[in-house]
């Protein structure tokens, strides 16, 4: 089958490549780009594991064809942290309030928390469970995943306090 | 899950669309937020040669006020339709249903028009275009033309457009004065479709209603127009006895599918809680 040509950013670098139309987003992320941060959960766009942002939004990669994604702003969690390795808010909060226990769907938790908190810069808890109930984790319970983005959204709203000033 | 292999179009333009449509009648489908038919693509229910993406063309975006109507572009996302303050203040009825379906990330993709012309009796959209009696804009090769969602649901994904045709926008007439509507749905959790979910519009006047429409989500082969329901109630004093006529007249043209939502009589009940609870909320909105 022939391969399409497309070029969007991936956390902040310009990738070009050619694609099968009928690759999902998610696997050229993982196959083709290396980038495997983004878990592939339950391929029917229910559990979250595999959501990235594309052009300020929140989509599950599963449900996406690469060629969609031509032209796009694409970040995933591999572009969070620092160039420097310095953790994220959002990182550092789920690190400190044990916001996981096996880990696999925190990448896919993380990025829609990343999008939340600038949906919303500060959610009350009930917004936070709405605003993740895309994303399912199957040890936690949410609670801790829900203080942590919560902490999360007190730190960064100290720090641009703390840069107005 | 990979899907069989398709050629990608992506038109900028409605005749472009329509004429990729038309060039290919037996293998291609359209595409709007792809959150039906990709998971479909992954299992193999679906295999299109040719995938038509609307998502470039800018003529189907957008919501707009018309001639007191409002106008939504069939490719408006759930998550845009949600973000419409003005569109919000006047049928909040439509961000109240949109907020019910799936979980941010589909609402970010999913499209209205997908939603109401995909006939998929899950879908939540087709009993609020009923309950409004929207009108369904809709383009073809041979022209365009417009049907009423009252005459656009023929069955389970059967739906009065034609071969080749797609929706381009949805028009719904703004709601009558001292109006008031409500969407209610009965789901097991995020992202499942309805056991049972009910719209309800009405109008008062001098505490009497004076306007009404009700329809049902998922518990028939396509959403249903519950005309008797809502003709009961012409005349009546908004209150628990009325619905409560009204959810009964509703249940009696129920027919639910005995599935993983439960029983089929139990799925017939909670249409019923549903129309109660939706006239409830509509009437109060209304101001009664």
């Amino acid at each position: 089958m022939a391969k399409t040509a497309i070029s969007l950013t991936v956390n902040g670098e310009k990738v070009e490549a050619l694609v099968e139309p009928r690759t999902l987003l998610i696997h050229f992320l993982r196959e083709q780009l290396s980038l495997t941060g983004a878990h592939i959960g339950c391929e029917t766009s229910h559990c979250g594991a595999c959501t990235v942002d594309m052009d300020g939004q929140s989509v599950k990669s599963c449900t996406v064809f690469a060629v969609q994604a031509d032209g796009a702003d694409l970040r995933t969690i591999e572009g969070l942290a620092a160039p420097d390795g310095t953790l994220h808010a959002l990182q550092n909060a789920f690190r400190e309030w044990h916001g996981l226990q096996c880990g696999f769907c925190t990448p896919g938790m993380i990025m829609r928390a990343w999008r939340l908190l600038q949906e919303n810069p500060h959610p009350s808890e009930a917004e936070i469970r709405f605003g993740i109930a895309g994303n399912l984790c199957r040890c936690t319970g949410y609670q801790n995943i829900v203080h942590a983005i919560s902490a999360a959204a007190a730190t960064l709203a100290g720090a641009s306090k703390e840069a107005a000033e | 899950m990979i899907p069989a292999a398709f050629t990608y179009h992506r038109p900028r333009t409605v005749p472009d669309a329509l004429a990729l449509l038309g060039a290919h009648p037996e293998e291609a489908r359209a595409i709007a937020g792809g959150h039906s038919l990709i998971p479909m693509m992954k299992l193999r229910l679906a295999t299109p040669g040719h995938l038509v993406d609307l998502g470039a063309i800018a003529a189907l975006k957008g919501i707009r006020e018309e001639g007191g109507a409002w106008v939504l572009g069939a490719t408006t996302t759930q998550a845009e339709l949600i973000a419409h303050a003005g569109l919000a203040r006047v049928l909040p009825i439509l961000r109240e249903t949109a907020l019910q379906i799936a979980d941010p990330q589909v609402r970010a993709r999913g499209t209205v028009g997908g939603n109401v012309a995909n006939g998929d009796p899950g879908n939540d959209m087709p009993a609020v275009m009923l309950c409004l009696d929207a009108v369904l804009e809709v383009a073809g090769r041979g022209g365009a033309r417009t049907i009423r969602a009252r005459a656009f649901y023929r069955g389970a994904f059967a739906t009065a457009l034609a071969a080749g045709e797609i929706v381009t926008a949805i028009r719904i007439p703004a709601p009558p004065a001292k109006a008031g509507a409500a969407y209610v749905k009965l789901k097991r959790k995020t992202g499942d479709y309805a056991t049972a979910a009910a719209a309800a519009m009405l109008s008062l006047e001098g505490g009497r209603i004076a306007r009404c429409a009700i329809a049902l989500t998922n518990v028939a082969p396509m959403a249903l127009l519950a005309e008797a329901a809502a003709a009961g109630l012409i005349g009546a004093v908004p209150g628990a006895a009325a619905f409560a006529a009204a959810a009964a007249a509703a249940e009696a043209i129920a027919d639910p599918a005995a599935d993983g939502h439960g029983p089929a009589d139990y799925r017939r009940r909670m249409a019923g809680v549903m129309v109660r609870r939706a006239l409830a909320a509509a009437a109060e909105r209304a101001g009664g």
